[in-house]
């Protein structure tokens, strides 16, 4: 009876755990400090960003004075990209660490098996990286049960119409290509993103000649790349987060000849170009800010202060988690101190936020995104960013931009040289 | 066109396979074990093999020897606290010993994933290849690298049969996977030979670990789909065959390639799987196996 034997162990430390907690819970009601609790994925590429930039962000406002006098304290979890050992994570963070909010996880799935367990325990919930429509749909049909959770990242929907943003602009504007692919790893938010795109593509003038989903599993893309050139598309356009290094990898040692654009989450941190031996030269991707472009005053010294900490540069989960930080600390003040989670859901609602990423709102209840965040100019907009020479280089909008796109010279680029 | 990329691809991968998997049933044939840590010890060779030369600064060359000299280590280590011990345990009856391997190694093979995942992530590295550019084969466009492969492959399968037919530590070796007890009166040491037998297996599993790692890219996340090809090209091949194993490589490593070319690749490995089911339903010594 292993389940028996698990809820008693559990129990035991329960007890164990409160009997110890019990000074310092009534130290925390005397309101000393405001605890947030932070679920990463530490072994991720795009998911280990989360907590180091959390304590980031807890840090500089602690620095600042704090919150009302009050300090904010950051206490993390690894969920080892596992929903389990989230909602268990996120269960632990309500009933034993007693949080005020929590911030977690950049994939989809684990935050949508979070996201009953935020309305359930009517706890605040934050994600900064996961992208399913789903996550905010469920807020929006049923708003006073889900109330709770916030999307602090783009929707599937407008990562897509970024990703077709600048492909109008760079690649039918720019360079006249008139035909892609679509290759996207199986998984919950690719599912509303290519949607999104076989919808935008061909609207921006961009013929889809085919549309490629594979497991995150794939170990040889030899075939993938093959079909690809096969239907010889101008631009292949991704959606990939879980996998990044295999196939950007075997795309340079195969040298195929065609440029690789869209959403590579994987390729918005530095850690990846380390992990592809730089590989990943003229790989393009959609991201939320890059080092050196200063969307707001506060982008670049984050990244700054980011690199120089870890050695690495975030990925977007970094940018977006640090300015959840703010934007819990910013509402948590807007309601005078208060910290019940109804008053929080209230002001979080009422959320301006000028961040890392550019100005941060959520959207309201009659919208279809019920509290993701706004996408949009004089918003969040994100910017498309190009690896060159071990850099991420901004390439579009051009307001932003520090260079020019330039691919390594396998690639052949159709349109142009017709 | 279609076949000749089919050809090509196929080609390499199964060199690979080939080469993993011969070492796997050597020491089957020499000492009766069934390393289910085999996977693990071509991901230790990759791993290392990555850190040192991306992270330690060691460069290609360099780094993937250390990654071949981990290997080789852990394949040492396998032997020496999982392996032996069972086998001379006095607890363990004579006729158990095999599961208890089979066991002991299967668990050996979770630590270190589960270790090895702890110390570099589940995240896939890559080594750069060893030689960078492309060659057109028929119309194909191929990495030299995986040309390569393909080549150090069959030139170590070359030595190792020139070692076994060759050379009186090869002969001993194959006696002793025929009958252990005659060996011993010869005068061999059955400890020396099962040490050579895992030196080799150390060497050319380590080697293999590396070369995927060049090739696709390895992950700890790969080591018990590592362990399950070996181990269903082995079965298919007949139970400690080089040869039997060297022709399973190839029916295995051609008919991923066909499926993922010209079904789908995402049910790359199901047809080799039926096929191994299939292969233990109608004939369970396999292709060339003895046993």
């Amino acid at each position: 009876m292993p389940i028996q034997t698990e809820a008693r162990r559990g129990l035991l430390a329960g007890a164990v755990c409160a009997v110890g907690l019990l000074p310092f819970s009534a130290f925390a009601q005397s309101g000393d400090t405001i605890k947030i609790g932070v679920i990463g994925e530490e072994s991720a590429v795009a998911g280990a960003s989360i907590t180091k930039a959390a304590v980031m962000a807890a840090d500089e406002i602690n620095a600042n004075g704090g919150v009302n006098g009050r300090k904010i304290e950051i206490i993390t979890y690894d969920n080892h990209s596992s929903a389990a050992d989230a909602v268990r994570a996120f269960q632990r963070a309500v009933s034993q660490d007693k949080v005020v909010a929590v911030i977690g996880s950049y994939i989809s799935e684990v935050v949508l098996a979070i996201e009953p367990w935020s309305a359930r325990l009517h706890m605040p919930f934050i994600t900064p990286g996961a992208a399913s429509n789903l996550i905010s749909k469920a807020v929006h049909d049923d708003y006073d049960h889900y109330k709770y959770t916030f999307h602090g990242w783009l929707t599937s929907a407008f990562i897509a119409q970024a990703v077709c943003d600048y492909t109008k602009d760079e690649f039918v504007g720019l360079r006249h290509m008139t035909t892609a692919v679509v290759m996207s790893e199986d998984a919950a938010w690719t599912k509303p993103l290519d949607e999104a795109y076989l919808e935008c593509l061909p609207k921006i003038g961009l013929k889809v000649l085919d549309h490629i989903r594979f497991n995150p599993d794939t170990s040889d893309f030899t075939p993938i790349f093959h079909q690809i050139e096969d239907a010889h598309p101008d631009v292949i356009v991704t959606g990939i987060s879980h996998v990044g290094v295999q196939p950007t990898v075997q795309w340079h040692d195969q040298q195929v000849p065609i440029p690789m654009i869209g959403q590579s989450s994987q390729a918005t941190t530095s850690t990846f170009w380390k992990d592809t031996n730089g590989a990943s030269e003229g790989v393009i991707t959609d991201t939320a800010a890059a080092p050196g472009v200063a969307l707001t005053p506060t982008t670049v010294p984050f990244v700054t202060e980011y690199e120089k900490k870890f050695g690495v540069t975030p990925s977007y989960t970094g940018y977006a988690t640090f300015d959840m930080v703010h934007v819990i600390a910013e509402a948590i003040e807007r309601a005078g101190g208060a910290t019940d989670p109804d008053k929080l859901v209230t002001a979080l609602e009422a959320t301006d936020h000028l961040g890392t990423m550019g100005r941060i709102q959520f959207y309201g209840r009659d919208n279809q995104f019920t509290h993701a965040m706004k996408y949009g100019p004089g918003l969040v907009t994100t910017i498309a960013i190009q690896w060159q020479d071990g850099k991420q280089i901004c390439v579009w909008p051009h307001d932003k931009a520090n260079g020019e796109i330039t691919f390594p010279s396998f690639i052949k680029l159709h349109a142009s040289a017709n | 066109m279609r076949a000749v990329q089919i050809l090509v691809d196929g080609f390499a991968i199964s060199s690979l396979y080939g080469l993993a998997a011969v070492g796997f049933t050597l020491i089957f044939g020499v000492s009766g074990v069934l390393n289910l840590a085999h996977g693990g010890i071509m991901v230790v060779a990759a791993l290392v093999g990555w850190a040192a030369a991306a992270e330690f600064g060691f460069g290609t060359y360099a780094g993937t020897g250390l990654g071949i000299l981990a290997g080789l280590a852990t394949a040492y280590a396998t032997y020496l606290i999982v392996v032996r011990p069972i086998q001379r345990s006095r607890a363990i009856r004579p006729e158990e010993t095999e599961i208890f391997v089979l066991t002991g190694t299967l668990l050996w093979g979770i630590m270190i994933q589960v270790g090895m995942a702890y110390l570099f992530s589940d995240n896939p590295v890559t080594i750069r290849p060893l030689v960078a550019g492309v060659v057109n084969i028929l119309g194909v466009r191929t990495p030299a690298n995986e040309i390569l492969i393909a080549v150090i492959a069959w030139s170590l399968i070359g030595l190792l049969w020139l070692l076994v037919n060759r050379t009186r530590t090869g002969k001993a070796l194959l006696g002793a996977s025929m009958n252990p007890r005659g060996v011993t009166l010869l005068g061999y040491e059955l400890t020396r030979i099962y040490f050579v037998a895992w030196t080799i297996y150390g060497l050319l599993a380590g080697i293999a670990g590396v070369l995927l790692a060049s090739f696709l890219g390895v992950s700890t996340a790969n080591t018990g789909q590592l362990t399950a090809s070996a181990f269903s090209i082995v079965v298919l091949g007949g139970l400690g065959s080089v040869s039997g194993s060297l022709i399973a490589a190839y029916v295995v490593g051609y008919l991923e390639t066909m499926t993922a070319y010209l079904v789908a690749p995402t049910l790359r490995p199901i047809p080799s799987l039926i096929l191994l089911v299939l292969v233990i339903y109608v004939r369970p010594q396999g292709l060339l196996g003895r046993r």
